[in-house]
């Protein structure tokens, strides 16, 4: 019964999100755009960092290599059809560097994780200069906001329906247990080697996609624009703020978070980055479970008194 | 299960800030201003660049049309600026939000140009979607000929990449073929889009002048330390040497340079020689030091724009783009007097018409600035124009260049 009300109720919240860009400006779909890009990045960044709890700095060696993925290919095959090359490609790089370092754990994982990020760039631009002589790439892909915008909306309800599945399966058993302990979920009899790959590749993928998607909006292309370590930190953050630990935490985090960053950078331009640090500070204080944490301690407040009595 | 509810707040926060971030933004316009809007890298990497060569013209242009009493249209009218600028904190993807946030939302009569050569790309399908003219001053672009093609109303106004290249070997070519120069290039580039734009003119410009490239090197963003290739530049003999390097490591390679006693006949590093700072950062001992850029130094209207821009705001103009940036604000506003704020005719105007600016009379052929300051060489405290050597203003190279000391 709950369950069939809440597939309904996504069900109709998707047609309301694909309704949205009607009788809105170009302004308004440029907005939507990057909202769900970044409903996408924070879903996909927690569905393998939320329950494994290994945090990954990683979100724009990703996004980047799907961006430059179009960039090389899009004179040569239809969009669709690079979008299929992009997800093997960052699947393919997500298997390499899962089963070379998911053996990291901690602090040891973030600081590769963010590495990463410079490693892929630079090995472009290495491979562009010596062997392209050439950095920048023009992207001209005839496809309208709106399309990219919908394409975004597909991609997040495919991360959500992911992590709800993962969650109801066994799989999701094994995730939780190794992200409260790895020793004792692997003397448990879970792989957990084969868990964490699993999830960072599916986490990875879907990641690539969202670059890769948004990459015709910016007609010019080149390492320094599509790896920006800012979008790794924004995600982080993002998910931080709604609790990765939830399947809509992310989403939660997410979106207040877009339009707060959107309303500082057109209101108060000279001062976003100050207000941008103060905002990462109160979060940490402030919420350090998530914004969906609080809506529990509320409702434990609630019916506390019964469940101590 | 916990689904239905969380999903439902989720829903609900969702779309009640969606919506509400739409409506009631843009009020009806009555003509009481001339909007202006821009969105620059205030924050992130391109800060820096931004900081020293875009934003301040623009906030200088503005304070001079505000003391002007406004811009003036065609029935001499005037009206005062408003300016909305925002931060595109150096990703694209604000960047691209924000024009279409200027041109859609706040329906701004005209956009300015955004910092650095990726950038302008990347807005300039936007400008030309929206109809807005492009005024790009800080872009140096490879096959810059097919750009007005595809985007009619976008104008570069900082050249191409070959044209620095060839202004460069017009300098060094007579004093090669009069043995002031010995005509080996030792030539290193930084890995990113500026430098390998550049060098790759470079390299072709090199060889169809005969000039033997002994040493063609590239070094990784970030780079601090350069004597080894400093060492190998001397090493291999060449009398010329030329580094495409941004600021930080034009700043280092400069410094190490001095501290090496490594003197080459003709030094030329890239941006950041032509910044203000350079010269009291090596103690003003930059005597004969080339670069891209340049100013002439003896034209009553740049003085008087150097001093302008040091008194109002409380800094030297970088002696590159700076310039260009505040004259093609000149075109923009003359532009506008003679056609009023229909963007279309302005843009027509922009690109067939004559302008008198900082820079002297200036007119656009096939919508790009040909008629510039190439390559500059320090001169008694001056960042002069030496290239093209045929330009009114031109200072005579100073080759070779004189001991550091």
């Amino acid at each position: 019964m709950s369950k069939q009300f809440g597939i309904l109720a996504f069900v109709v919240l998707t047609a309301a999100m694909a309704a949205l860009p009607f009788g809105i400006g170009e302004y308004g779909h440029g907005v939507l755009v990057g909202m769900m890009s970044y409903i996408v990045l924070a879903s996909a960044w927690a569905l393998f960092s939320g329950p494994t709890r290994y945090v990954s700095l990683a979100t724009v060696a990703f996004f980047g290599i799907g961006a430059y993925t179009v960039a090389v290919l899009a004179d040569h095959l239809p969009f669709g059809a690079i979008l299929v090359v992009a997800g093997v490609i960052g699947l393919g790089v997500a298997l390499l560097v899962g089963m070379a370092t998911l053996r990291l754990a901690g602090v040891y994982f973030v600081i590769f994780s963010f590495g990463l990020a410079e490693l892929v760039r630079q090995l472009i631009t290495w491979f562009e200069t010596s062997v392209t002589h050439t950095l920048g790439r023009y992207i001209f892909v005839e496809i309208t906001t709106v399309q990219i915008y919908w394409l975004l909306l597909g991609l997040a309800v495919i991360t959500l329906a992911l992590r709800w599945w993962i969650e109801q399966s066994r799989l999701g058993l094994a995730v939780h247990a190794i992200g409260d302990d790895e020793t004792v979920a692997r003397h448990a009899g879970v792989n957990v080697t084969g868990v964490k790959l699993a999830l960072f590749a599916v986490s990875s993928v879907l990641i690539t996609l969202a670059g890769a998607i948004q990459a015709p909006r910016w007609t010019y292309v080149e390492p320094s624009i599509v790896f920006n370590p800012t979008i790794s930190f924004i995600t982080l953050v993002m998910a931080l703020l709604g609790g990765p630990g939830r399947m809509w935490g992310p989403v939660a985090g997410a979106v207040p978070l877009y339009f707060l960053f959107e309303w500082i950078a057109t209101r108060f331009p000279d001062q976003n980055a100050v207000i941008l640090g103060l905002v990462f500070v109160a979060i940490v204080f402030l919420v350090p479970g998530g914004l969906l944490s609080l809506i529990d301690k509320w409702r434990a407040r609630g019916s506390g008194e019964q469940s101590h009595a | 299960m916990d689904f239905t509810r969380r999903g439902l707040v989720a829903a609900t926060a969702v779309c009640a800030l969606t919506l509400t971030s739409f409506s009631g933004m843009a009020a009806a316009q009555d003509r009481t201003s001339i909007r202006i809007g821009y969105a620059v890298s205030k924050t992130g990497v391109n800060a820096a660049g931004a900081n020293t060569t875009t934003i301040p013209n623009y906030e200088l242009w503005a304070q001079d049309v505000e003391a002007a009493g406004g811009l003036t249209l065609p029935d001499g009218s005037k009206l005062p600026l408003e300016i909305i600028a925002y931060d595109d904190r150096s990703a694209t993807e604000d960047l691209v939000r924000s024009v279409e946030r200027l041109a859609r939302q706040d329906e701004v009569d005209f956009i300015l140009a955004p910092w650095g050569t990726g950038f302008n790309l990347a807005v300039a399908p936007l400008f030309a979607r929206f109809g807005y003219p492009q005024l790009a001053g800080t872009s140096v672009v490879p096959n810059i000929d097919g750009l007005s093609d595809r985007w009619p109303n976008s104008f570069w106004l900082l050249g191409s990449s070959e044209a620095y290249a060839h202004s460069l070997v017009d300098v060094l070519k007579p004093a090669v073929d009069n043995g002031a120069l010995n005509g080996k290039v030792a030539m290193i580039s930084i890995a990113d889009g500026f430098g390998i734009e550049l060098s790759s003119g470079a390299r072709e410009a090199f060889t169809d002048a005969g000039l033997d490239l002994v040493m063609d090197k590239t070094y990784p963003l970030g780079t601090q330390d350069f004597a080894t290739l400093l060492q190998e530049a001397e090493g291999s003999g060449a009398d010329i040497f030329v580094a495409y390097s941004y600021p930080g490591d034009t700043f280092a390679i400069t410094a190490q340079a001095k501290l090496a006693s490594y003197n080459p006949k003709v030094f030329h590093p890239g941006v950041g020689t032509n910044f203000p700072v350079y010269a009291p950062m090596n103690d003003g001992k930059v005597e004969g030091v080339m670069s891209l850029g340049g100013i002439d130094a003896n034209s009553p209207a740049i003085q008087d724009y150097l001093a302008r821009h040091a008194e109002i705001l409380g800094k030297a103009p970088d002696s590159w783009a700076s310039p260009v940036i505040y004259a093609s604000l000149q075109m923009l506003q003359q532009a506008i007097e003679r056609k009023g704020l229909d963007r279309e005719a302005v843009s027509a105007e922009l690109a067939s018409g004559t302008f008198d600016t900082i820079l002297g009379s200036l007119s656009l052929e096939d919508n790009q600035l040909k008629d510039l300051w190439y390559i500059g060489q320090w001169q008694n405290g001056n960042f002069v124009g030496i290239s093209p050597t045929d330009k009114a203003g031109v200072a005579d190279a100073v080759i070779p260049k004189p001991d550091w000391n």
